[in-house]
């Protein structure tokens, strides 16, 4: 077991920890070591081939599929150099005042987290793509949003160069996308923060990270880690916890430490969603350009955000309903397929919890509420009444029973697609805004941090990710978790410097 | 679990990608042994948790298909076969309903994730991007 003595040590380096990490680099210069612990590897450029096959098992763990405990949902969620913000699609929304101010965080106020929000998206480059870069999946939203009385907004997008490959959660062939990978991290390496990737952090304990660095697999994905492969003792006068909800929560849980704050890991949400396809009568550009331009934000009146999707033939398949000919049929329409992702806007409540399985490994229970399945049926018809508004000849439901409605179905969305049809195991939801579970509030008796992210009664950690959530966010979170580093990063630093 | 690596993962593995992805029946040897590879690889890389429980099912498929047609799954008919997963789909218990579940999507993993499978849908999206396209 090696020794290492560092100032600061950052677990994960996605939104959160590469945020911490860039805002901490100028305490190099003032001899304080600042290390960054990644899990997963250093992708190199080539190694983004935009094929699912050999994307998916390099990128997320479980290829895509981790499922909940009861199985009726898988979780996305990445691991490597970047976190999740090397697959996610670049959307950047500051967080609603509503909904900062309906956290009821003592301390923290929505000013304050637009503001940080603001300098995120100037630095990430984050802009609106101009109309000729948008493809037919996208405009053919907008076009049938607005003929069926929808309002769908522009997604603001953090792009640099985008060649429009449509394949952002594969992780962009062309280094286009602005995620901490392109913009946070390197800056923190360029003034002296060292990141070592394939490092799993294995226990926590006071001040302290048992760590395993491990070989590259022959023929894997990445470059060799920055360390030697082997056992590291990490010792630390603060540890900041960013690896994301299955990646911070489980390290708090299996470490054992004594008197952990009693909701940690309570209140997991994640915007459950599922894809919904839709057919038209001719070819159109889907599988080229940005593949997520617009939306329409029914959060705060009916619980539901509808997003442009375009996926990739395997995902396409697995959220289409059944099997067999029909199944095939659909999918052999592939270049006349319009997407809608439908994310529901869920409530954090205590049963929806992460917890270890003896092994340490995460466990994600997950119960689809009432509410839940009526705002992913609204959101399902509001989707299927601007897929016929915009043209399309018939549309996929998953909650409609059989699936499948002809343009004839189109006066009766409300009948055809039921809550009473909206059954686990035959749809394929799945989530990848995952939040909660370390929430900041008062104090351990409703919360497990404080509004900087520092773990009630223990100054020296801290959370830094969107497992500070106290609730669902009802928007693309990645902005929000910058944000909240960015304040955690200046508690750090106050720490450091008094 | 069989996990040769020139076999498929289980005996009755084609038949349920026969009935899964109906193109599978004119699939070529060396497309069968790419399917069945993906398969295995997901399937190692899962928790042994869940390996077990793919197990189970297919053998609960099995003796399903013996107690009502007096064959094993492999050797139903694409009729029969086809009724048989679709009325564990349809079942009351989650259990059977996640449970072909996840054995179709296990097969589509294999299928849609190859590269000529995707040329045939006429899926084109490539690193170029728009320039490959005007």
């Amino acid at each position: 077991m090696k020794l290492v003595r560092c100032a600061v040590a950052i677990v994960g380096s996605g939104a959160g920890g590469g945020t911490v990490a860039a805002a901490l680099a100028p305490l190099v210069s003032h001899g304080k070591r600042v290390l960054v612990l990644e899990r997963g590897p250093r992708f190199r450029e080539e190694d983004f081939t935009g094929r699912e096959r050999d994307m998916a098992p390099a990128l997320y763990a479980d290829e895509g599929g981790f499922l909940t405990a009861d199985g009726t949902m898988t979780l996305a969620f990445a691991r490597g150099y970047g976190g999740s913000t090397i697959v996610y699609t670049g959307t950047s929304l500051i967080a609603p005042r509503r909904v900062i101010e309906g956290w009821r965080v003592p301390g923290l106020d929505h000013a304050d987290l637009e503001r940080r929000s603001r300098e995120f998206m100037e630095a990430n480059g984050v802009h609106l793509l101009p109309p000729v870069l948008l493809n037919e999946n996208n405009n053919l939203f907008a076009a049938g949003a607005a003929a069926a009385g929808f309002h769908a907004e522009q997604f603001p997008l953090n792009l640099r160069g985008c060649r429009g490959s449509s394949l952002c959660n594969l992780g962009c062939p062309n280094a286009a996308k602005q995620g901490t990978n392109r913009v946070q991290l390197p800056q923190a390496e360029r003034l002296g923060v060292e990141v070592v990737t394939r490092a799993l952090v294995t226990r926590l304990v006071e001040k302290r990270l048992l760590v395993t660095v491990s070989a590259r697999p022959a023929g894997a994905k990445g470059a060799d880690p920055e360390w030697e492969p082997g056992e590291y003792e990490i010792e630390a006068d603060t540890i900041v916890l960013a690896g994301g909800v299955m990646g911070t929560l489980p390290l708090l849980l299996a470490s054992g430490l004594p008197g952990l704050p009693r909701p940690t890991g309570a209140g997991f949400t994640c915007h459950p969603a599922h894809i919904l396809v839709a057919e038209h009568s001719r070819a159109i550009t889907n599988d080229v350009g940005h593949p997520k331009s617009f939306f329409v934000d029914r959060a705060e009146a009916e619980g539901y955000v509808l997003e442009t999707c375009m996926y990739f033939p395997f995902v396409t398949a697995k959220n289409l309903t059944g099997f067999g000919a029909g199944h095939s049929a659909f999918m052999q329409a592939f270049p006349r397929l319009q997407m809608i992702l439908v994310l529901a806007c869920d409530k954090a409540i205590p049963d929806n919890r992460i917890t270890v399985d003896r092994h340490g490994e995460p466990v994600a229970h997950y119960r689809f509420t009432e509410g839940v399945i009526e705002s992913m049926v609204r959101a399902t018809r509001a989707a299927t009444r601007i897929f016929f508004a915009a043209g399309a000849i018939r549309v996929h439901a998953p909650s409609a029973d059989p699936p499948l409605l002809e343009a004839i179905d189109a006066a009766r969305i409300d009948q055809r697609i039921d809550a009473r049809h909206f059954r686990t195991g035959t749809i394929s939801i799945s989530a990848a805004h995952l939040m909660g579970g370390a929430r900041m509030g008062r104090d351990a008796s409703d919360s497990v941090t404080d509004h900087r992210g520092r773990v009630h009664g223990r100054p020296w950690l801290r959370v830094a990710d969107a497992s500070l959530f106290p609730d669902s966010l009802e928007i693309n979170p990645y902005l929000t978790i910058m944000a909240l580093a960015d304040r955690v990063a200046e508690g750090v630093t106050e720490d450091l410097t008094r | 679990m069989a996990s040769p690596s020139t076999t498929a993962p289980w005996p009755a593995f084609r038949a349920f990608a026969q009935c899964f992805i109906p193109e599978t029946s004119r699939a070529t040897a060396p497309e069968w042994r790419a399917l069945e590879d993906v398969v295995r690889r997901a399937l190692e890389a899962r928790p042994p948790r869940v390996r077990r429980q793919v197990v189970l099912f297919v053998r609960l498929i099995d003796l399903a298909a013996r107690a009502r047609y007096r064959h094993g799954f492999a050797a139903l008919d694409h009729a029969r076969a086809t009724a048989l997963l679709e009325g564990f789909a349809a079942s009351r218990l989650l259990l059977l309903r996640r449970g072909v579940w996840g054995l179709r999507t296990l097969v589509m993993l294999g299928w849609y994730t190859d590269h000529s499978v995707c040329e045939v849908l006429g899926y084109r999206a490539s690193a170029a991007g728009w320039e490959a396209r005007r």
